[in-house]
C-alpha cells in the first residue's frame, strides 16, 4: 500500500490487505447489528402488529430482488476468478453484469418504496398515521433498515465502478487483483445483509 | 554520551517527499508526521475544551447568573464534553503517540495502510471543523449534553444534526485507526518480535483497536438514527409513535462505556512503558498486564447497563450489570498492583514522566475505587447525576488518561522533537497540576455526596464555599497546564539536542536516532530480548544507543 518509491524493499501484503477488509466488514456487521437488536426488541414488543404490517409488503418484488442480489454475488465471484485466470475481457463483462444487477435491485427497490409512498405509508404520511404504534414502528424499521442497505448498495456500485476503471487501465491484473477481491468482499457483505433483511420483513407473517 | 549517529542521519523532518512545505505535512503518509498532525490538532482542541471548563467554573463562583445564563451553561458543558471526549481523549494517545510510536516499537517502517492513516486524520479534522461550524448555524450551540439523550435531542431547537454528523465522522476515523493498528501489529512485526516480546504499549493499542472496531459502529448507527428521527420523525425513539427512548440509552452506552476503555487502555500501556524504564527493572507480570488489557476490552463491552440504573431496568438486569462492573475492575486492579510491584526493589530515577505516573496511580486509584461506589446499585441511586459522577469521571479520564497523555508527551518528547525540556520546570508543573486537580475535582466528590446535581448553572447557599474552592482549584490547574505547555514550547525552540536514548530504555523507539529517520531505522531491527529485560541491557542495546 505504501506508495513511496525510495525503498524497494516494500513488499505487497495481500493477506494483510484482506485482513484489513475483513475487519472493516466486521464493523459493518456491527453497524447493522444495532438495527437488528432494535428489530428484535420491537418484534417482541409488537409481535402481532409486525405480523399484520408484514403482509403489506410486496413478496414478489422482494423475492425477485433477493434473486438479483444472489446472482450478482455469483457474477462478482466469476469476475474475480476470470481475472485470476488472466481473462481480462470476461472479468470486465462479469463486473459490468454485477453493477447492472445492483442497479436493477435499486430500480425495483425504488418501485417498492414508491408504491408505499403513494399509499401514504411513509414517516408522517396520512395512511401511516391511522395505523397502530406497532405498525408505525414496523414501517419505520423497514424504511431505515432497507434504506441503509440501499445506501450500501449504492456505495457498492461506486466501489465496483472504480474497480471497473482499474481493470480497464490494467491496475488490476492477473498478478495483482487484491483490490477486486476486497471490492468483492464488500459486495458479498451487502448481499449477506439482504439475506437477513428479506425473511425478517417479507417472510415472517 | 552524545549520539554521533543522529547527526549524520537525516531525520524525518528533513526528508523530502513528493510535497513541500505545509503540503508535505497534510498530505504525508509518514506515520510520524500524521502522529504529529494529530498531536498538534489535539492540543488545540484540548485548550478550547479547557477554556470552556474554565468558563463553567467561573459561572459557579457565585450563585445565580455570574457570567452566563442557563442556556449558555447548557451549551458550555455540552461542548466541553463533545470536544474533550470525541476530539481529545478518545483519539488522544492512540492517534498521536500510537501513530508515531507503534510502527517504530515493532520495528516496522510504517503502518499497514499509510494512506488510510492519512484519511483518518483528514476525517478527524473534518469532524472537528463540523463541530465548531455547528456553533454558528441556525439554532445555536447544541445543548443536549455529550450523551445526546432522546427525546430531548430530537425536540431541542438548537443545532443538533451537524454535531451528530461530526461525531459520526470522528467515529469513522477512529474505526479506520483501529483497523490499521490491528493489521499492523499482526503483519508488520520485525524479525524476532513475537507477540510476547511486544512492548506493553503496543499490547494496549492492540486491545484498544479491538474495542474501537467492536464498539464504534454501534454509536455510528445510534447517531444516524437520531439524525433520521430529527429529519423524518420515523418514531423509532419517540414514545408517542411507539418508540422506546430507553433503547437509545442502551445503544448509546453499548458504545460509550467501552469507549472509556478506548480512552484509558492506551494510557495504561504508556504507564507500563514508563515504569520499567525509570525503575530499571523488568515489568512485574508482563503476561498478566497484556492479558488484562484484552480482558478489559472484552468484559468492558458487557457492562454498559450501569449507566442506566435509574433509567428503568429490571432488578435482575441491575444486579447483573452491577456484578459485571465489579468484575471489570479486576483487570484494572491487576495492572495497578503490577506497576507498584515493578517499582519494588527497582533502581528508581525520578523525572517528569515518572512523576506524572506517580500522580496517575494515586488519582486513577481514587477514580477507580469511587467507580465501585457508582457500580453498586444502592449507592449509585444516591449519587446518580450528581457532582460525584463528574468527579469520578474526571479522576479516571483527566487524572488517568489526561495525566498520562502529558506523561507520554514528556517521555517521548526527546524522541519526537529531538530536544530536551527543562526538567525542574516540568516537575514543578506536575506538582501544581496535581494540587489544582485535587482542589477542583476532589471537592466535587464532597459536593456530589452532599447532593449537588450536575449540569446546573446555579446552586443552593450551602454549596457556596465548596464551589468557590473548586473554582480556585481550576485556576491552579490551568496555571499548571500553562507552565507545562510553555516549558515544552520553549524546549521546542531553545532546548538542547536530545540523545537517541535519553532514558536508557530498551524498547525499539530508543534504538534509532532522535528524531527518527524516514522509515524509522537505518538497519533491519532484529529482536532477541523482551522489551524490559534490563539484565540483558548491555547485550541488547548497541553502543551508539546507550
Amino acid at each position: 500500500m505504501n506508495t513511496n518509491s525510495h525503498n524497494i524493499a516494500h513488499h505487497r501484503d495481500d493477506f494483510g490487505s484482506k485482513m484489513g477488509m475483513w475487519l472493516f466488514l466486521f464493523t459493518e456487521l456491527i453497524l447493522f447489528g444495532g438495527l437488528f437488536i432494535m428489530y428484535m426488541v420491537y418484534r417482541v414488543e409488537y409481535s402481532e402488529q409486525f405480523h399484520l404490517a408484514a403482509k403489506e409488503l410486496n413478496l414478489a418484488l422482494g423475492t425477485i430482488n433477493t434473486l438479483i442480489l444472489l446472482t450478482s454475488s455469483l457474477t462478482m465471484v466469476l469476475s474475480i476468478v476470470a481475472i485470476g485466470r488472466g481473462s481480462k475481457k470476461i472479468s470486465i463483462l462479469y463486473l459490468i453484469a454485477t453493477i447492472l444487477l445492483a442497479l436493477g435491485f435499486m430500480v425495483i427497490k425504488g418501485f417498492e418504496w414508491g408504491a408505499k409512498f403513494s399509499h401514504g405509508i411513509y414517516p408522517g404520511g396520512a395512511e401511516l398515521a391511522n395505523l397502530s404504534n406497532g405498525e408505525v414502528i414496523f414501517f419505520g424499521m423497514y424504511f431505515v433498515m432497507t434504506g441503509l442497505h440501499a445506501l450500501h448498495v449504492l456505495i457498492g456500485v461506486v466501489i465496483l465502478s472504480f474497480m471497473l476503471v482499474f481493470l480497464l487501465r490494467d491496475k488490476i491484473n492477473k498478478d495483482n487483483y487484491i483490490k477486486l477481491e476486497a471490492g468483492g468482499l464488500y459486495w458479498h457483505l451487502v448481499d449477506l445483509i439482504w439475506i437477513y433483511l428479506f425473511p425478517l420483513f417479507y417472510l415472517l407473517h | 554520551m552524545s549520539n554521533s549517529v543522529s547527526t549524520t542521519i537525516k531525520s524525518f523532518y528533513e526528508y523530502e517527499g513528493k510535497h513541500k512545505g505545509i503540503l508535505g505535512w497534510i498530505l504525508s503518509t509518514d506515520h510520524k508526521r500524521i502522529g504529529l498532525l494529530y498531536l498538534w490538532s489535539m492540543v488545540g482542541f484540548f485548550l478550547v475544551g479547557v477554556f470552556l471548563g474554565f468558563l463553567m467554573r467561573l459561572e459557579m463562583l457565585s450563585m445565580g447568573p455570574t457570567i452566563m445564563g442557563p442556556q449558555m451553561y447548557n451549551a458550555a458543558f455540552t461542548l466541553h464534553g463533545i470536544i474533550m471526549i470525541f476530539l481529545f481523549i478518545v483519539p488522544g494517545i492512540p492517534a498521536a503517540f500510537g501513530n508515531f510510536l507503534l510502527p517504530i516499537m515493532i520495528g516496522a517502517e510504517d503502518v499497514q495502510f499509510p494512506r488510510l492513516n492519512l484519511l483518518s486524520w483528514w476525517l478527524y479534522v473534518t469532524g472537528g471543523l463540523f463541530a465548531i461550524v455547528s456553533l454558528f448555524l441556525s439554532g445555536g450551540p447544541i445543548d443536549t449534553g455529550w450523551t445526546f439523550y432522546v427525546p430531548y435531542s430530537i425536540r431541542t431547537s438548537t443545532q443538533v444534526i451537524l454535531p451528530l454528523i461530526a461525531a459520526f465522522i470522528l467515529g469513522f476515523s477512529s474505526i479506520l485507526t483501529g483497523i490499521n493498528f490491528i493489521t499492523t501489529v499482526h503483519r508488520m512485526r520485525a524479525k524476532g518480535m513475537t507477540f510476547f516480546k511486544l512492548p506493553l504499549f503496543v499490547w494496549a493499542l492492540y486491545a484498544t483497536g479491538w474495542i474501537q472496531i467492536i464498539g464504534t459502529p454501534v454509536i455510528g448507527i445510534t447517531i444516524l438514527l437520531v439524525i433520521v428521527e430529527r429529519v423524518f420523525s420515523v418514531g423509532l425513539f419517540d414514545p408517542a409513535l411507539g418508540g422506546d427512548p430507553i433503547l437509545f440509552q442502551h445503544l448509546f452506552w453499548i458504545y460509550s462505556h467501552p469507549a472509556v476503555y478506548i480512552m484509558i487502555l492506551p494510557a495504561m500501556g504508556v504507564v507500563s512503558e514508563i515504569i520499567p524504564t525509570f525503575a530499571r527493572k523488568h515489568i512485574f507480570g508482563y503476561k498478566a498486564i497484556a492479558f488484562s488489557s484484552l480482558a478489559i476490552a472484552f468484559i468492558g463491552t458487557l457492562v454498559w447497563g450501569h449507566h442506566m440504573f435509574t433509567s428503568g431496568m429490571s432488578d435482575t438486569a441491575r444486579w447483573v450489570y452491577s456484578f459485571l462492573t465489579y468484575i471489570v475492575a479486576l483487570p484494572s486492579a491487576i495492572k495497578v498492583f503490577n506497576w507498584v510491584a515493578t517499582m519494588y526493589k527497582g533502581s528508581i530515577r525520578m523525572s517528569a514522566p515518572f512523576a506524572f505516573v506517580m500522580a496517575f496511580i494515586v488519582l486513577f486509584s481514587i477514580g477507580g475505587l469511587t467507580g465501585l461506589i457508582l457500580g453498586s446499585v444502592a449507592t449509585n441511586v444516591h449519587v446518580h447525576d450528581t457532582y460525584f459522577v463528574v468527579a469520578h469521571f474526571h479522576f479516571v479520564m483527566f487524572g488517568g488518561t489526561g495525566f498520562i497523555f502529558f506523561a507520554a508527551l514528556h517521555y517521548w518528547f526527546p524522541k519526537m522533537f529531538g530536544k530536551m525540556y527543562n526538567e525542574k520546570i516540568a516537575m514543578t508543573a506536575v506538582g501544581i497540576l496535581t494540587v489544582g486537580f485535587l482542589m477542583l475535582y476532589f471537592t466535587m466528590f464532597i459536593l456530589g455526596y452532599e447532593g449537588m446535581p450536575r449540569r446546573y448553572y446555579d446552586y443552593l447557599p450551602q454549596f457556596q464555599f465548596l464551589h468557590i474552592f473548586a473554582t480556585v482549584g481550576s485556576w491552579v490547574l490551568i496555571s499548571g497546564l500553562l507552565l507545562m505547555f510553555w516549558n515544552l514550547l520553549y524546549a521546542l525552540k531553545k532546548g538542547s539536542p536530545a540523545k537517541a536514548n535519553p532514558w536508557n530504555g530498551m524498547t525499539l523507539e530508543w534504538m534509532t536516532s532522535s528524531p527518527p529517520p524516514f522509515e524509522n531505522f537505518n538497519y533491519h531491527p532484529e529482536i532477541k530480548f523482551g522489551p524490559y529485560e534490563y539484565e540483558h541491557y548491555d547485550e541488547a542495546v548497541k553502543d551508539e544507543y546507550k
